[in-house]
Formats: C-alpha cells, sequence, structure tokens
C-alpha cells in the first residue's frame, strides 16, 4: 500500500532529515519525494511504500502528528487513494 | 495520478475549511426481530442492533486515521418502529428502551427510527405509536423520532398533521428543563426518503437491504473558501466553481462508503450530497449565501442564492458517486449555523423566509425555536404549509421546530454541541385552527398521476 507524506509549516534545518529518520525506522520506503519553500513556507510531499512498515497506517498518522509537534511542523500520512479519488475523474 | 497543489489543497481543506464525512450511518431491518410480545421483540431489537453495528465507530475511527479526513458522527437508523409494534402499539417505549440502550452500547450519538408512516392515512396502531413519542423523546437520549405526513403521490394526511402539532408541543413541554430538546429529535415529513443518513430524520426503509452503510458529507466551508477566490466571478463562474469542489468533497465521501460498507459487512447504500452546517465558525450554509453576494442571509436574494447552490452541489456530486440518495442538497437549520444564527439575531431572518426558502433546497424548517405558547394548531398549520411545498413541488420537506417552554421572542434556546443555539423566532397571532381541526386528507396534486 502507498501513502502521502505532507510536510508544510516554517522552513527550518534537518526538517527531511528527521521526517525521514522516523519514516526509516518504521521500514518505511520513501519512493518519490520533492520539496517546495515559498519565502518561508515549507512544503514537503513525499509519496511512501507501506508494504513492510512496521505499524499500520493509522498508527502511524498519530505517531505523525506527534513527530510533527516536536518539531514545529504539520506533518500528515494519508492513504494515496483519498487523493486519487477527489483528484482524478 | 495526483500533483503537489492537489495534495496541499485536500490538506488544507481538512485543517482550515472543515471538510468531514459528516456521518457514517449503518442502516439496518429489524423486521426479523418481531415476535408476539414487545419484551421478546425489544430483546430480539437490541442484540441485533448491538451486533449489526458494532464494529462501526471502530471503523470509522479506522478509516478517519488512514485517509486523514475526520469523520464526525457515526450513526444507526432502523426501520420504522410503528411496523414493529403494530400488534401492541402500547408497549412500543419498551422497543425505543431498548435502541436507546443500543446506542449508548455501541457510543453513537443518535439512533434514527422511531418513526411512523402515514402519508395516506392513519392506521389504528399508529395514531397509538404516535401517542407514545413524545413521552419516549423525553426518556431516552439518543433516539430519534420522525413521521411522514404526506407525498406527492398521496397528498397529506391533515389528521396525522394535527396530532403532530400537539406531539411537538408535549414533547417540548416534557423536556422543558432542557429547552424543548424533546421537540428537537423529531421530525414531520413529506416524501420522507427511505435512505436518508442524516438525523434526526433518518429511518431504514422497508426497500432497503438488511444491513446498508449510507454516508452523508459535508464541508460548507470549503464551498465559501473556493468562492472566496474568485469574488468577482459572474454567477455562472461561481456555480461551476461549487460544482467543482461539490465533486471533491463527494469524492472523498465515495471512496470512504464503499470502504465503510466492506468492512462492516453491509451493502453499500448511497452518499448523501448534502452541505450540511455546524455551529463552528468557518462551517456555514449562511455564509456562502453571502458570500455569493447577500449581505445578510435572510434578506432580498437569498432564496435566488440558495438555487444556485443548492442545484450546484448536486450537479458537481452526482458525477462523484455511483449511488446517490438521501435528502441531497444545502441544509439551512437555524440553530446549527453560525450565519443562520446571526442573522436571526438581527431579525434579518424570519419564518416567512425560511419557508421560501425551503422552496428551493433540501429539507425545510429546521431546527427553529418558537414561542412556547404557540398554539398546537399553528405548529400543524405550518406542518401543513411545508408538507404542501414538498408535495407540489415533488421534493422532500420536513419540520423539526421547538416551541421552548416558558420562553418568548427575544429569549434564546441553547441545546449545546452539535444542535447548536437559537433565538427564539416570532410567529404569525392569527388562528389556523379552523383549517387544522377540519382534518381529512389534501388530496394529491394532479401531476401526481403519471401511470
Amino acid at each position: 500500500m502507498r501513502a502521502v507524506v505532507t510536510v508544510t509549516g516554517k522552513d527550518n534545518k534537518g526538517i527531511i532529515a528527521k521526517v525521514s529518520g522516523f519514516l526509516a525506522e518504521k521500514k518505511v520506503n520513501i519512493e518519490d519525494i520533492s520539496q517546495t519553500i515559498l519565502q518561508d513556507f515549507f512544503a514537503m510531499i513525499m509519496l511512501v511504500d507501506l508494504s513492510e512498515a512496521t505499524e499500520g497506517i493509522a498508527e502511524l498518522a498519530k505517531e505523525c502528528v506527534e513527530l510533527g509537534k516536536e518539531i514545529g511542523m504539520s506533518i500528515y500520512i494519508q492513504h494515496e487513494d483519498i487523493f486519487n479519488a477527489m483528484h482524478s475523474i | 495520478m495526483f500533483t503537489n497543489f492537489d495534495v496541499l489543497e485536500t490538506i488544507q481543506m481538512v485543517e482550515k475549511e472543515h471538510l468531514d464525512i459528516r456521518t457514517i450511518t449503518m442502516g439496518l431491518s429489524l423486521l426479523s426481530c418481531i415476535r408476539d410480545n414487545a419484551k421478546d421483540t425489544a430483546q430480539k431489537v437490541y442484540d441485533l442492533v448491538c451486533t449489526k453495528a458494532e464494529k462501526i465507530v471502530k471503523t470509522a475511527s479506522d478509516l478517519s486515521g488512514e485517509y486523514g479526513i475526520p469523520i464526525v458522527n457515526k450513526r444507526v437508523s432502523v426501520t420504522p418502529v410503528s411496523l414493529l409494534c403494530a400488534a401492541f402499539p402500547k408497549d412500543a417505549p419498551l422497543i425505543a428502551k431498548a435502541l436507546d440502550d443500543a446506542a449508548e452500547t455501541l457510543g453513537i450519538d443518535f439512533l434514527g427510527g422511531y418513526s411512523a408512516l402515514v402519508h395516506k392515512s392513519t392506521a389504528s396502531y399508529e395514531r397509538e405509536f404516535m401517542q407514545t413519542i413524545p413521552e419516549v423523546l423525553a426518556s431516552t437520549k439518543r433516539l430519534c423520532s420522525s413521521v411522514n405526513v404526506g407525498s406527492t403521490r398521496t397528498g397529506i394526511n391533515m389528521e396525522a398533521v394535527g396530532q403532530l402539532g400537539k406531539i411537538f408541543k408535549e414533547a417540548a413541554f416534557l423536556t422543558k428543563d432542557a429547552d424543548g430538546i424533546g421537540a428537537a429529535k423529531l421530525v414531520a415529513f413529506c416524501n420522507a426518503v427511505e435512505d436518508n443518513p442524516f438525523m434526526a430524520g433518518a429511518f431504514h426503509g422497508v426497500g432497503e437491504a438488511d444491513v446498508v452503510v449510507n454516508v452523508g458529507v459535508s464541508g460548507p466551508g470549503v464551498v465559501k473558501k473556493a468562492l472566496e477566490k474568485i469574488p468577482d466571478a459572474n454567477l455562472t463562474e461561481a456555480a461551476e466553481m461549487i460544482k467543482r469542489t461539490a465533486f471533491k468533497i463527494t469524492r472523498a465521501g465515495q471512496l470512504i462508503a464503499k470502504e465503510a460498507a466492506k468492512r462492516l459487512n453491509a451493502q453499500f447504500g448511497i452518499v448523501d450530497l448534502s452541505l450540511a452546517p455546524t455551529p463552528a465558525v468557518g462551517d456555514s450554509v449562511a455564509h456562502i449565501l453571502e458570500e455569493l453576494g447577500v449581505s445578510t442571509v435572510g434578506g432580498h436574494g437569498t432564496t435566488a442564492a440558495l438555487a444556485l447552490l443548492n442545484d450546484a452541489v448536486k450537479k458537481g456530486g452526482v458525477m462523484a458517486s455511483s449511488r446517490v440518495g438521501g435528502l441531497s442538497g444545502a441544509f439551512i437549520p437555524v440553530s446549527e449555523d453560525i450565519g443562520m444564527i446571526q442573522a436571526a439575531e438581527k431579525g434579518e431572518i424570519t419564518l416567512d423566509k425560511l419557508e421560501a426558502m425551503t422552496c428551493v433546497c433540501s429539507v425545510g424548517l429546521d431546527m427553529i425555536a418558537i414561542p412556547g405558547d404557540t398554539p398546537d394548531t399553528t405548529i400543524a398549520a405550518m406542518i401543513a404549509d411545508e408538507a404542501a411545498i414538498g408535495m407540489i413541488n415533488n421534493k422532500t420537506t420536513a419540520v423539526r421546530i421547538i416551541p421552548a417552554p416558558g420562553k418568548t421572542v427575544g429569549d434564546e434556546v441553547s441545546f449545546g454541541g452539535l444542535l447548536g443555539r437559537a433565538p427564539v423566532l416570532p410567529v404569525h397571532g392569527t388562528d389556523s385552527s379552523r383549517l387544522i381541526l377540519r382534518g381529512g386528507n389534501i388530496p394529491a396534486p394532479i401531476h401526481s398521476f403519471k401511470n
């Protein structure tokens, strides 16, 4: 199963390292990654594969929120189907 | 495949614009629970509801976690209870208690279906069943009731309309310590639908499968934000924007509905394409109408703006879902919509304007507090007016009105939570009792004879 990880907030040092470190620990494989910075606003979107993940997506989602609080960012992980459903016909 | 922009748009909708799945409602047929007495029937009812809907709360929570979309309400609708009690209508409160207990066990806030379908005539067991409604609404917490008093095919059963006027008053009076909340759990319908997932009017029709999952989507905040991006657009462009937004919202609902049905071993029923407001700021249907250009909802032009909104929501939603049903349209409850509350406080929205608005949107006079001393025949006349609009226009209309005990114009009722708060609106002081006391039926309109 694939999911989308979104990290948004004020730009800061080490965001990618912290998030990718967390994902590696949970055996989540990053397939694609893109990042933009608009003025001070940081947005990173990752497409990840959860087939070998150590936890279910709902559990990961909770931990992402916690991690987000720690580093002062909004972090979500969502099943990719929600975006396919909403944004393609 | 989606783009980064799409991903961020969805996140924005959830984070800032209150995008959510408003309700996952499991419809359950209780016909198999009928036994020859109320006690055994009640036991069967409790067991069936608790077994079939056991996983509804957990499933909703799992789906919400996986897809990152909040699912606000988890609910159950059941076969109209009057049908289960035809042999023992006076004992119907035993079934009510079983349903209320089951809702508590499941951890859901509302269960709908303490209902009767009397759109042509009232059978004797239904008359007795309806008499139990006020007491049941006062003695239960989670149970909702509805009565269908008319339809385009049958006309309007004015005896039932008259009886309902009394039932609304009594339901409010028996819950006078809570601003008459009993009446807020009761709906009078014309052209009631069998697959409505929204409370208080949800019941599970006899034409439905055993176990069905219906989903109601929402998202007035998302529509308003989309319109804010094009402040100078003409109305054709605004309608297009609403359609596109409704499409996206509904696709999310369709996905959740199909997945929920699979996990709950139920049939996927319908997606209800409704814009349902809550009292939260940024979740108001009234504010969409104001964004379209009516300075205060209730002013001239409100009905036109609402007609545009309601139609565009349907057009966008229909293409996004394989099965559409329920009420599908914009809701205009007064106490549950911060924009409506504000307009009511300013005196800009009146019952007459609300009635006009119900001609072009989903449902009807919804969550409106009126003076507690309003005569039951006046309430019945309001129900008759709404039913007539529904009957003639081939649409569902409803009345959920609260004659607030001991309160009058200038006072406020407050139910808390999703039911919100509302100032008491004035009603016409003129007497309508002669019309109501005539009884009989308002015959079905000529355009109902289509065979």
